[in-house]
């Protein structure tokens, strides 16, 4: 049948994709040219980032085994884009076999790859929907099959609240999500920053421009705005830190000064703030994240 | 020699931790170093046993550079530190106690297969991971071309499915894409394949239609609705509901035309045959009442300045032709008219229609329309002269008309039609066949009695009417001897109206029955006072004369009616005498005679009212129950005058001498001088009225009278 010349294009892999971008940071091949060159434009700027992109597999690496001595089970990965290596569901079941987890992006390709990953593992599947609808995320049947919320759950929303705008409200996104979860929940999280990044400031600022092009505008946040996020959690020690430094386990003379760029953090949902919450909640339903196009995830 | 073995494992620990040191900054892994290094161990021990093999086998290096790809050393740092560090180290921590030339030579030969077997591996990785995410994206290519598939499937669906046509063309017109519908309503491929919009000009298309064309595809305009005409390729016309819409890229910048058609070819024929069939007459085809008020609506509000002129045709005795011919005959005959009437409409704005019957009207707008419109009924008139052929007849049709002229905007069409309806039967009870001009007055006549008529009904039931007294007085001792009931109307708008206002009015609505028995009631009421009030007098009682009409005269009721009223009252039938006049029983039935006869014999005078106007038969006065006879004023106007006409005198003196032969009084009505009375005196009159004596008023002023006379 030949298509109607008013159609719509379908997806178009000739744009580069930051979870693409981000796999060939990890010195991976699941990237084509265009994401390559994107990749190596954003590096002329910040040399650092495969090193800012490990400190956030290795933050992620622990906090998980955290969760697991925490002993919750259950994880929720939003933004998980190319599953290479180091994964949430690699780690977990490694350590905890049986842990159930659910990958949530919203890249058509970064869901397809991580459709195939999964094709055997019954305890971890993907989801394709976007963090500025957590209504559809919590709705899904994956969620629904895998996932018991009404036990605690580990969110994981690592490095990937830097691409959602302001105007998108992550905040609200980040409460409803929340709210939908059970007391002892955790949220893992990342966030770029300027703050931390050993360079002046013309040369982070091209770092964010080669995004803003790619149609994935970079958000960075002060150590302030970004604590925000965890409001109605309990920090969990150290606190929100630089990467490297939140219960590290490599001698700080093996750190790479990059992956001392942004923070990282867990909150712990306590058990009176998430049953307020949860009737605050209930009163604002009505409330709508607003969508745009993005891709997943980035640095 | 226990010693020995522990102090190896010790060194190839410390080649390891120096291994890992080099390589670590250069990794992708997300281990720890630590936990790095335990990856590396077995690695450098394969190392180190091969370096100390019986028999040297430089596979190990190659199987070591592909575990380091799988441990993420990907980097081509990893392995040339991994190359410098074991060149350096393998031997120096594991060669301890060999031949330190051959280990040498097993070292390099172990890099060099390490670094074979690291780009293998790398390579074989670097294709997998390609491969994988070229099918990662190939598949979500294909869930998405599935799910735009199934969408367009959808949408074909749709498009092609459409009861309704639909075309897309570019910005410049070209015609790019029409389903089935459209295909249809076109009727050929011929006018669509490769055609372009602007060829679609219809000479009936409205001039705004173009308009929107343009600021559509200018992108001034999102859409628009229209009703359009297209030629067919065969010649006939397709009419259509369309609608356009402009179509936008996903940077709203215009790239298509839209076009939605609804057939409505159908629907307008029906919808311009539906109201062809309200607006015209179906026997004679002319334009009917509604088309006919529409256009007399539009000539009447066609602003100040303009007139118009109305000619309304009724057919003298139509009824006649279809009663003796037929109706076939008579629709043929209006027929004839019709197309009679219609060749009169030469003017410019002139047009006929049917009312319906045998009423047609003619209008015309012209300017001079005081003229145009005499014209007009006249070529009306001439165009009925000449006699109609029906079924071998000649037929003369002749008509009468109401010609109604004046300026626009004074009258409803409503009143306009009603004046000429009221001068055309003006027309008609002048004898048919002519013309007449409208008359205000004349109208205002007519619209009262018609006012007057409606209201009658209403006016009895809240006692509007009422009854005056006049006098009858005896001529030969000028005693009061009784009085005539007159009827008169306390009429809310127009004041007191006299019977002659009415009682024809009454009479044509049958109204008169009852306002008749009510007249009669009254006055016998009345007549029983009087007699109370005057008792037992020697002087002849008062008698009551009431009129009845030739309606009541008919009514089966009269005599019953009578009676009850006389006995209820408790009034002796020879107190009563009822009026009739001559015209209503010269010639009449004995049927209608009747009920008078038996009134007479119960004692009740009848006296004939109005006597010599009518066509007075003598000879006839002996079979009628009558008791008295009025004399019409008209013999008594001449009187007034001194000398009195002697032929009139003689006449008079003839009638008393024969009333009087035939045992019959005579009464004289209109007397309004001495001179007068005392000439019907010598004549022999009996008794006289008239306003010598009084007028007719309320029935005190009759008691007064008759005291007076009395007591006189």
């Amino acid at each position: 049948m030949e298509r109607p010349p008013w159609a719509p294009r379908s997806i178009d892999i000739s744009v580069p994709s930051v979870a693409r971008i981000y796999d060939y940071y990890l010195g991976g091949s699941h990237n084509f040219e265009v994401d390559r060159q994107a990749a190596r434009r954003a590096m002329e700027f910040l040399p650092g980032l495969p090193k800012i992109m490990q400190a956030n597999r290795a933050f992620m690496r622990r906090a998980v085994r955290f969760a697991l001595a925490e002993g919750i089970t259950q994880f929720l990965d939003i933004g998980s884009g190319i599953p290479t290596f180091g994964n949430v569901h690699e780690v977990a079941q490694g350590a905890s076999p049986g842990s159930r987890v659910v990958y949530v992006d919203h890249d058509p390709v970064a869901v397809t790859h991580s459709q195939a990953v999964l094709a055997r593992n019954e305890d971890a599947d993907v989801v394709a929907a976007d963090l500025r609808k957590p209504r559809e995320i919590l709705a899904s049947p994956q969620v629904q099959r895998l996932l018991d919320l009404n036990r605690p759950v580990a969110l994981l929303l690592v490095a990937i609240l830097h691409f959602v705008d302001d105007s998108d409200d992550p905040q609200g996104a980040v409460a409803e999500l929340r709210d939908a979860l059970a007391p002892g929940s955790l949220l893992i999280l990342t966030h770029a920053s300027y703050e931390g990044i050993p360079l002046p400031q013309e040369r982070r600022l091209g770092a964010v421009d080669v995004y803003h092009d790619i149609r994935n505008p970079l958000i960075m946040r002060t150590r302030e705005e970004i604590a925000r996020f965890f409001e109605g959690y309990d920090m969990v020690e150290p606190g929100l830190v630089p990467m490297a430094l939140w219960r590290p386990e490599t001698a700080p003379e093996d750190e790479d000064p990059y992956a001392l760029a942004g923070f990282a953090g867990v909150g712990r949902l306590g058990a009176d703030r998430a049953k307020a919450d949860r009737h605050h909640a209930a009163g604002a339903a009505g409330t709508q994240v607003p969508c745009t196009r993005r891709n997943g995830r980035g640095a | 020699v226990t010693a020995q073995p522990q102090g190896a494992e010790d060194r190839l620990r410390r080649l390891t931790t120096i291994w890992s040191r080099a390589v670590f900054p250069v990794t992708s892994t997300s281990l720890t170093r630590a936990e790095f290094e335990e990856q590396l161990l077995p690695l450098a021990r394969r190392l180190s046993e091969a370096l100390r093999a019986g028999r040297f086998d430089a596979a190990e290096g190659e199987a070591v550079g592909a575990a380091l790809v799988e441990a993420h050393c990907t980097a081509p740092e990893a392995l040339s530190r991994s190359l410098d560090c074991l060149d350096a180290y393998l031997v120096l921590y594991c060669g301890e106690g060999g031949d330190q030339e051959a280990l040498r030579a097993r070292c390099s030969r172990l890099q060099h297969a390490m670094a074979a077997g690291f780009a293998r591996a790398l390579r074989r990785r670097t294709l997998a991971e390609q491969e994988t995410i070229a099918q990662a994206a190939l598949r979500a290519q294909g869930v998405v071309a599935q799910a735009l598939h199934a969408s367009e499937a959808r949408f074909r669906a749709v498009f092609e499915g459409a009861a309704i046509g639909i075309g897309i063309a570019d910005l410049e017109g070209n015609v790019l894409q029409y389903n089935g519908a459209l295909l249809r309503m076109f009727g050929s491929e011929q006018n669509l394949r490769g055609r372009n919009v602007r060829e679609w000009a219809h000479p009936e298309d409205a001039p705004h239609i173009w308009r929107l064309y343009e600021e559509l595809v200018r992108g001034e305009r999102d859409h628009y609705r229209v009703e359009k005409a297209f030629s067919r390729p065969d010649g006939t016309v397709l009419w259509t509901n369309l609608t356009v819409s402009l179509l936008r890229d996903a940077d709203g910048t215009p790239q298509y035309q839209l076009a939605l058609m609804e057939d409505t070819t159908e629907r307008r024929l029906l919808h311009l045959r539906l109201r062809y069939e309200a607006t015209h007459d179906a026997l004679t085809g002319l334009p009917n009442r509604t088309l006919f008020f529409e256009r007399l609506d539009k000539a009447l509000n066609a602003g100040e300045g303009h007139r118009f002129g109305l000619c309304y045709l009724d057919l003298d005795g139509f009824k006649t032709i279809n009663d003796s011919l037929g109706h076939a005959a008579g629709d043929r005959l209006l027929v004839e008219v019709a197309d009679r009437l219609q060749s009169c409409m030469t003017a410019p704005g002139e047009m006929v229609a049917r009312l319906g019957g045998d009423e047609f009207v003619a209008l015309t707008t012209a300017a001079d329309s005081r003229r145009q419109v005499e014209d007009l009924a006249l070529r009306i008139m001439n165009a009925l002269g000449t006699p109609i052929r029906i079924d071998g007849r000649e037929l003369t049709v002749r008509g009468s008309i109401g010609v109604v002229e004046g300026a626009v905007g004074e009258r409803s069409a409503a009143e306009v039609l009603r004046s000429a309806d009221i001068t055309m039967y003006r027309a008609k009870s002048a004898g048919g066949n002519r013309f007449e001009r409208a008359d205000p007055e004349a109208d205002a006549r007519v619209i009262t009695r018609h006012g007057l008529t409606t209201a009658l009904p209403a006016a009895l039931d809240r006692g509007e009417f009422f009854i005056e007294y006049q006098p009858l007085v005896h001529l030969g001792d000028g005693s009061v001897r009784g009085a005539e009931a007159l009827v008169r109307w306390l009429h809310p708008q127009h004041g007191v109206l006299g019977p002659d206002r009415f009682i024809p009015l009454a009479e044509h609505t049958g109204l008169i029955v009852p306002l008749g028995r009510w007249v009669l009631e009254q006055s016998v009421r009345q007549a029983r006072e009087w007699r109370e009030r005057h008792g037992g007098d020697t002087a002849a009682p008062l008698r009551i004369n009431v009129n009845l009409s030739p309606c009541q005269l008919r009514h089966p009721g009269l005599v019953q009616d009578t009676v009850e009223i006389l006995e209820h009252e408790g009034v002796a039938p020879d107190a009563l005498c009822l009026e009739v006049t001559e015209s209503a029983l010269i010639g009449a039935e004995d049927e209608v005679l009747e009920p008078l006869h038996r009134l007479a014999e119960m004692g009740v005078d009848i006296a004939l009212d109005d006597f010599g106007t009518g066509y007075s038969n003598l000879a006839n006065l002996r079979r009628l129950p009558v008791s008295a006879l009025k004399l019409d004023r008209s013999f008594t106007q001449s009187m007034q005058r001194f000398p009195a006409d002697p032929v009139d005198l003689k006449i008079v003196e003839g009638i008393v001498a024969l009333a009087h032969s035939l045992d019959l009084a005579v009464t004289v009505e209109g007397v309004e001088t001495g001179a007068q009375a005392e000439q019907l005196r010598i004549l022999g009159c009996d008794t006289a009225q008239g306003w010598y004596y009084a007028r007719p008023g309320p029935p005190e002023r009759l008691h007064e009278l008759a005291l007076a006379d009395a007591t006189g």
